[in-house]
């Protein structure tokens, strides 16, 4: 499995946010899209999933993305993104198993006999089991986003696709989704792409990143290759593993 | 725990519900008729009895058409708002938004001025000018819709609907105002007339409710994801264009269907499934079949009150229904800034 993203480039509104971007993401890798604000990391996102206008290749094992039909492309790519357009009234089940639609069969999409299992085990996984009858509109942010996270799950899709999954979550529910995402990955024809701010995160999970600045690659590769202090400290402008002992050098015994 | 699909105990009860009340409002009228004649007459047609009576003739030739048709526009006009606020994500909308009955009005209108009818035709003149005028509104609202903006956005699509409304509304004003004599009968028209439905109209009303009834109902899952933002429903494998087009389509004939035999009737769509959410909830596989049965009821409910409220004179359907629907509004306002003030 491979996912290749060629020279994309994005335009909106007769500015360019993407410049020409590439990468190519293979089963089993953790890729972290890591970059200040505005450097195009959710607008790659979104080139990817289809819901912005791109030019350049983008293929998944040589078949392009574009030519999908959706429900194709969402069994294949799962994006949870941070776009809260609605807040539905629907209870947390509801808008978990929206996630199956694309796995429904039949004329009207009504038959999924792993249905019921599928919303059972990503709610679970996610734990938002207990708050299954509550309405979504009524739950806390963080409980909003492992709800969002249980519904990409439900999709089952190849690659995983999160912008900012760590969004709205305390501590330990944030240790627990990177656990989680991470177990995920390690099973069979999967990867992972998440956009992050955390550096360090990004770092202790990530097996690739790509690392973005105002629409372009400043560096894309291994991890390590990527992450390194003359890439992040030109991309920032400050001495960031400086900055990092510093703050981390805290906890040290 | 919410249910989250529309069970078949409740469509027989629903469909019960609608039955008893279109039954009452068959029996009243400016000549009651006694519930016992009432069936009988109507078991009497069923089993393809020729009946002489007086009553049998108001009820069968009068009565029911009208009944059946207001009922069948309830339904229709009360589901295509359902699907068309789901569509939007917009309480404010329904299927007049895009500016389809409007554009009927306007076809009524010119038929009345210019007299137009259709010989061999068992459908009035103005009702074919209403369907043609709605149709030819649906075309040109779409395509310029599209060629300003091919994702068709909801912004866009609402801001086009609300203009070319009142573009329309003007042209019919400036029909009005050159119509002389024939002021009585646009003007009548406009806010809705059901006297002198006949079961032709009847007909048609069942094949377009039963036909784009169907293709909605089946978008129920689709307008779900929809209430999550377009692109969350995209990310759900959901078709998003294909969903818009395939519901604006079907709301735009099926409202052009009603409004060319009954005229303007306001305000159905727009508060009957605010009414209904309260019994179906927000899920549309519950939300459309219970806007098709409450519309269905609330309009002849509301026909019901236009002919004997003053009786002998008989309202104008469409007053009818703003009057309550203007009600309802408030009602929607007051609880949306209730919600407001504690998150």
């Amino acid at each position: 499995m491979r996912l290749a993203v060629e020279n994309l480039r994005v335009t909106l509104g007769g500015r360019e946010i993407l410049g020409g971007v590439s990468c190519a993401v293979a089963e089993g890798e953790w890729w972290m899209l890591i970059g200040p604000n505005g450097a195009g990391k959710s607008t790659l996102v979104q080139a990817v999933s289809g819901a912005v206008p791109s030019e350049g290749a983008l293929t998944l094992d040589g078949e392009s993305l574009r030519a999908m039909r959706p429900a194709r492309r969402a069994r294949l790519i799962g994006v949870m993104d941070q776009r809260q357009e609605g807040v539905p009234d629907f209870t947390a089940r509801e808008i978990v198993a929206m996630g199956r639609y694309p796995h429904r069969a039949g004329f009207l999409r009504h038959t999924d006999p792993e249905g019921e299992t599928a919303v059972d085990r990503a709610m679970e996984a996610t734990g938002v089991t207990a708050m299954a009858g509550q309405s979504y509109a009524t739950l806390s942010g963080g409980e909003r986003q492992r709800v969002l996270l249980a519904q990409a799950l439900c999709l089952d899709p190849r690659i995983l696709v999160l912008d900012e999954p760590g969004n709205h979550l305390d501590l330990s529910q944030l240790r627990q989704l990177f656990l989680l995402i991470d177990r995920w990955r390690q099973q069979p024809g999967r990867a992972v792409i998440t956009v992050v701010h955390d550096l360090t995160l990004a770092r202790a999970f990530g097996t690739h990143a790509l690392l973005l600045s105002h629409g372009q690659t400043v560096a894309c590769g291994a991890i390590g290759d990527v992450m390194r202090p003359e890439h992040l400290d030109a991309v920032w402008e400050m001495d960031v593993g400086e900055w990092m002992r510093a703050c981390y050098g805290q906890w040290a015994r | 725990m919410r249910a989250t699909r529309f069970h078949w105990w409740e469509a027989v009860l629903c469909l019960a519900v609608t039955l008893a009340v279109t039954l009452v409002c068959v029996c009243v009228g400016s000549v009651a008729l006694p519930l016992r004649e009432t069936s009988g007459i109507l078991l009497g047609a069923l089993r393809g009895e020729t009946l002489e009576s007086a009553s049998a003739s108001i009820l069968l030739r009068v009565r029911l058409p009208r009944v059946l048709a207001v009922a069948l526009i309830g339904a229709s006009l009360s589901l295509c708002g359902a699907s068309m606020q789901g569509l939007l994500r917009n309480p404010l909308a329904d299927g007049s938004t895009l500016g389809v009955s409007s554009g009927a009005s306007l076809g009524a209108a010119v038929a009345i001025v210019t007299g137009f009818t259709l010989p061999g035709l068992p459908i009035p003149g103005t009702a074919v000018m209403a369907m043609v005028f709605a149709f030819a509104a649906l075309v040109a609202i779409l395509s310029l819709s599209y060629a300003l903006d091919s994702g068709l956005s909801t912004q866009t699509i609402l801001l086009f609907g609300v203009v070319f409304s009142m573009l329309v509304t003007s042209l019919l004003s400036l029909l009005i105002a050159f119509s002389g004599e024939k002021l009585r009968s646009i003007t009548f028209w406009t806010m809705g007339s059901l006297s002198g439905v006949g079961y032709p109209s009847v007909g048609l009303l069942l094949a377009a409710l039963l036909l784009g009834g169907g293709v909605l109902l089946s978008q129920a899952t689709a307008l779900n994801a929809f209430t999550m933002g377009e692109t969350r429903a995209l990310h759900l494998g959901i078709p998003v264009r294909r969903v818009k087009l395939t519901v604006m389509i079907t709301v735009s004939a099926l409202v052009g269907v009603c409004v060319s035999v009954g005229g303007g009737i306001g305000f159905v769509g727009l508060a009957t499934p605010h009414m209904v959410r309260f019994l179906s909830g927000p899920n549309h596989k519950r939300l459309l079949p219970y806007s098709v049965f409450g519309g269905a009821v609330f309009l002849l409910l509301c026909d019901l009150a236009a002919r004997t409220a003053l009786a002998p004179v008989e309202l104008p359907i469409g007053v009818v229904t703003s009057l309550i629907g203007a009600g309802v509004f408030f009602m929607i306002y007051i609880r949306s800034r209730k919600r407001r003030r504690h998150p």
